[in-house]
């Protein structure tokens, strides 16, 4: 198959059509033409490299009835997304090859993006034994990516054995940041807020004193850390000082702690409940601050779909977690692009390249030059939309946008030289499988 | 008034208001026959996911003077106890034809929720929420407050100039914090006593002042003093070391009811710990108000369900 794409705005600037054959970009330049190919007409249309999650929840195996990799894959190529990172707290955990193997096998072969699985630290996601982490990391899977997101990797032994035996496979632990006593029934953010509202505290300090003790933990043995949805003004300022001492530590940031705090919580709308919670909007002004100036490197989504009945109910009752896959790119044009703190170039570096590179996904490290793995999103700045259901293609409808006027749309998503996303359409999941096929 | 969920949906007047119409209401229980026939034909459904006996049979009690149909869920022995969530629970009674809920949870924020959420169309009481509020033991409290102040004449008074001193677990009490927003409301001055644990993390930016010494503040001779029962399940958490000391520092106990002023109420949402946070004597004292805010609950709900019941969307 061959694609034409005319009048595309790269990242850097500059204008240009694009030929995609055989998967791979195959010409740039101006007045380009193809014989027989699909034109995409990308006047206006801002061009980025296929988005890479770096925190998925795909929910399969067993949580079928909120996602699937099949539901999750579309939901990631409506958002512009090309590769997505698939967390281990399925049911069996993904704490064994076979488990890790059958997740990557359905991203294959459904073809909308690349599923590259995380294996757990530690089996059953228990926090008491190291997984079979040398077996993942040698399956077809090749995981390189360990976390037990979700749940805290907290006793701190485990850590530092987690960090170091990691390194033997060349992987780097994911580390989801939450002192599991200082949050026992942690419903928000601690502060005024919460003490008015009667929802049981989840201070700043409890991620932020696992982020300091892993940042130490990873320098004393030499290993690389990465730190989940980093939420507090404080955690940056742990990743600076570690970035400061020449730590190897990377961090992300969801677009949700990017745009919204604690005070969507005074109506116990369950929607705004979300692990690591909302927090002051000093501390959204802190992650954007640092996403800009490279402290945090990457964006990454914690999309977390869950059953409608498990946010139909009371605060306390309800379960932590947004989708964010469809709205991601939207809700960071809206937190940091149109203020002017990041450019386009930035989005295709946090939301592209170094979460490939974190991930150690082949393939986007050029983007846009000849022969390059042809993944990438055509976008409508322009465009500004009422987010609304029509908007999600997962089975999740848990998010926090609904009604809410955002930025940007995806116009077309190219995986590997497939289209997955056409004039702002899904493709037909045969026509996308048969053409990975 | 659609709903009640918090004392802080409440002006000055609305708040007054209430209080005036549970003198009303109070006056009721004095007749040969103490019953009014304003809410006939209305049914009143009573959901408590959480055990509360005072709390329920004082909404019954209410409910029924008013000449009002009841019906009772309570936790134990009943699909709540199942598992059966708020929304199908609330559904299911609002099926067989209800006019108002009165909801006790334990989560922070379920009435908002049932209210805000278009499951049902009744009228929704908030009879307390999780650890956010509790509002008509608040209007209770203010309306005894302003009672034995005032006796007769506390009609269309607020409490302005009044100084109350709430001792003990501010922190998990959703009692202390509807006191807080319905007494700034009323014009009272509000001092908050406990220990560093159990203040709430932010209370400095609650209109109130605040200290640790409960000896220090009964020297202030305030008007009330508001003890609040602890539970001790907080000192297995580690926000006391022990019961006695807990009762040391931050007890009514009988030494310092000898020192309070001749004009100090002595206040307990109930139910008491005796020997805790309040002595026998404390209780059991001239100055204490206990059983008056008992039979005052009944006043103030009935108030409250004449308000949100009586013609459609009429009052506040």
């Amino acid at each position: 198959m061959t694609l034409l794409i005319t009048g595309a705005r790269l990242p850097d600037g500059t204008n240009t059509d694009l030929v995609v054959k055989n998967g791979v970009i195959a010409e740039l330049g101006p007045g380009l033409s193809a014989l027989g190919a699909i034109v995409i007409d990308a006047a206006g249309l801002q061009a980025l490299p296929g988005l890479v999650d770096l925190h998925t929840h795909l929910r399969e195996p067993g949580f079928e009835q909120s996602e699937t990799v099949l539901t999750g894959s579309r939901a990631a190529a409506a958002g512009g997304f090309t590769a997505v990172h698939a967390m281990a707290n399925t049911s069996p955990v993904a704490d064994t090859a076979g488990v890790v193997e059958q997740v990557a096998s359905l991203g294959e072969q459904h073809g909308y993006v690349t599923v590259r699985p995380i294996g757990a630290v530690t089996v059953g996601l228990a926090g008491e034994r190291l997984s079979e982490i040398g077996a993942m990391a040698q399956s077809r899977a090749a995981v390189r990516v360990f976390s037990d997101d979700g749940k805290c990797v907290s006793d701190a032994l485990l850590m530092r054995r987690a960090l170091e035996y990691v390194k033997t496979f060349g992987g780097v632990i994911a580390q989801h940041a939450q002192e599991p006593r200082l949050t026992e029934g942690a419903q928000m953010n601690e502060g005024a807020l919460s003490s008015e509202l009667g929802l049981a505290g989840w201070p700043a300090v409890a991620e932020e004193a696992i982020i300091a003790r892993d940042v130490l933990l990873a320098q004393h043995v030499g290993a690389l850390l990465h730190v989940c949805h980093l939420s507090t003004a404080g955690s940056v300022e742990v990743i600076r000082w570690a970035k400061a001492r020449g730590i190897r530590v990377t961090a992300e940031v969801t677009p949700h702690h990017l745009l919204l705090d604690e005070q969507l919580a005074a109506g116990y709308d369950s929607r705004f409940k979300v692990n690591p919670p909302l927090r002051r909007s000093e501390d959204v002004l802190a992650l954007r601050a640092a996403l800009a100036e490279g402290i945090i490197d990457i964006v990454a989504t914690d999309h977390a779909p869950h059953p409608i009945e498990t946010k139909e109910c009371a605060w306390q009752e309800a379960s932590f977690g947004m989708v964010g896959l469809e709205s991601a790119l939207s809700v960071v044009q809206a937190a940091v692009v149109d203020s002017g703190q990041l450019s386009w170039g930035d989005v295709a570096r946090v939301l592209s390249r170094t979460p490939a590179a974190i991930g150690q996904l082949a393939g986007y490290d050029a983007p846009f030059t000849i022969g390059a793995p042809a993944n990438f999103t055509l976008i409508d700045p322009s465009a500004r939309r009422v987010f609304g259901l029509e908007q999600l293609h997962g089975k999740g409808a848990n998010t926090p946008y609904l009604g809410r006027e955002l930025p940007g749309r995806v116009v077309a998503t190219v995986h590997r030289g497939v289209p997955t996303v056409l004039d702002g359409e899904l493709r037909p999941a045969e026509e996308v499988a048969n053409r990975v096929a | 008034m659609k709903h009640l969920l918090s004392v802080r949906d409440l002006d000055r007047d609305t708040a007054v208001g209430i209080l005036d119409l549970a003198e009303d209401m109070a006056d009721v229980a004095t007749r040969a026959v103490p019953k009014l026939p304003t809410l006939r034909g209305r049914t009143v459904a009573n959901l408590f996911f959480e055990d509360s006996t005072r709390t329920r049979l004082s909404f019954e009690a209410a409910a029924k003077r008013l000449s009002a149909d009841v019906i009772t869920v309570s936790a134990k022995g009943s699909s709540v106890s199942k598992g059966e969530s708020l929304k199908d629970t609330a559904q299911t009674i609002a099926a067989m034809g209800i006019d108002a809920v009165v909801l006790r949870h334990g989560a922070s924020g379920a009435a908002r929720v049932l209210a805000d959420s278009h499951w049902i169309d009744a009228a929704v009481i908030n009879a307390g929420d999780g650890t956010h509020e509790h509002p008509t033991q608040g209007l209770l409290d203010a309306y005894t407050m302003r009672k034995t102040l005032h006796g007769d004449a506390a009609r269309g008074k607020s409490l302005d100039g009044v100084r109350v001193t709430i001792v003990g677990d501010i922190l998990h009490s959703r009692v202390a914090r509807s006191n807080v927003w319905l007494l700034q409301t009323l014009g009272a001055s509000v001092h908050l006593v406990g220990p560093e644990t159990l203040l709430p993390l932010g209370v400095d930016s609650w209109p109130v002042t605040r200290g640790t010494d409960l000896d220090a503040a009964l020297a202030e001779n305030p008007d009330v003093v508001m003890m609040l029962r602890v539970q001790s399940e907080r000192m297995q958490a580690a926000f006391f070391p022990h019961e006695r000391e807990y009762a040391r520092q931050w007890g009514l106990d009988d030494a310092r009811l000898a020192r309070l002023a001749p004009h100090t109420m002595v206040m307990h949402p109930g139910p008491m710990n005796r020997g805790l946070e309040i002595s026998s004597a404390s209780a059991d004292s001239a100055r204490s108000v206990v059983l008056h805010q008992v039979a005052n609950g009944v006043s103030i709900r009935m108030a409250v369900l004449y308000l949100v019941l009586s013609g459609s969307g009429a009052g506040a």
